[in-house]
């Protein structure tokens, strides 16, 4: 049960970390490779102490890495420990697509029932 | 191939007790408005294929109720339920919603902002769900995966049993 409620917290709190709309972003542009934290202050013109406090809560829940090269500390991230977030994330908007695509049908036919009225006033 | 998917939904998570999900329709907005509060078109939508509903009560006006239930393959009946607060014909509805498969629904229901903007004759419609505490809102999301998660193993099974 504690085990449970522990790991049920940690998908939680990791969703949280890479579910934030600018913590999203740093993730879209990491998705494009390794990068040094001005790169991301540039890409997202947010100050960098915005961008480092987002990248620490990246960090804690594992979902980016970083390593020392020369001066320079480069950002990259962990895929294997974002898959269980998608996952989680994926489910859910899945079951709204889902959804979606049986409105897009119905709104089809109202378009057509629309159209047809139309013509014959 | 009658209807043409104008893509995936989006979610986010704007704060800690929110999700926020966003979609685009290739149709104006008094049609959107009109599949989401006209019983039987929600029919037709509703139970994204999952199952059958089973409940669609519709009382549109503010102070009104709302009430859905549908019956999913190997999860049982699901319901929900709420009243409406605010009401914007074709632009925008507030409600609450209670999930009745949780001890004291009502006092953890969500509070969701329906927002339908058109251009050019297309919709963007934005859910924005509200939770009044975190733990809600990520009960919320994982009960999503669960019954995803069922549908998955359903799938594998008609396809262990149609290769055995």
């Amino acid at each position: 049960m504690m085990l449970d409620m522990a790991r049920a917290a940690t998908t939680a709190d990791a969703f949280n970390a890479v579910g934030e709309p600018r913590r999203r972003q740093i993730r879209d542009v990491l998705a494009g490779g390794e990068r040094p934290v001005n790169d991301l202050v540039t890409q997202l013109g947010i100050a960098q102490p915005q961008v480092s406090k987002h990248l620490r809560v990246l960090r804690q829940v594992g979902a980016v890495e970083v390593r020392e090269a020369g001066r320079q500390r480069l950002y990259r991230l962990n895929g294997r420990a974002l898959k269980p977030i998608y996952d989680w994330v994926s489910e859910y908007e899945r079951s709204w697509s889902e959804r979606f695509d049986q409105l897009d049908i119905v709104l089809e036919q109202l378009k057509e029932k629309e159209a047809g009225d139309g013509s014959s006033e | 191939m009658a209807a043409v998917s104008s893509g995936t939904a989006k979610v986010t998570l704007p704060t800690d007790t929110q999700i926020l999900i966003t979609r685009e329709f290739d149709a104006p907005k008094h049609l959107v408005y009109k599949a989401w509060t006209t019983p039987e078109l929600v029919r037709q939508w509703w139970h994204a294929n999952r199952g059958e509903m089973t409940v669609c009560e519709i009382d549109l006006r503010v102070g009104g109720g709302w009430r859905y239930a549908m019956v999913a393959e190997g999860f049982g009946e699901v319901a929900f339920h709420g009243g409406y607060r605010e009401i914007v014909p074709n632009e925008r509805l507030v409600t609450t919603e209670a999930y009745e498969g949780i001890p004291d629904a009502d006092a953890n229901a969500a509070v969701d902002t329906l927002t339908l903007v058109e251009v050019d004759g297309r919709t963007t419609m934005t859910i924005l769900v509200e939770h009044p505490t975190k733990e809600g809102r990520d009960g919320h999301i994982a009960s999503g995966m669960e019954a995803g998660m069922q549908d998955a193993l359903d799938r594998l099974e008609q396809v262990a049993v149609s290769l055995s």
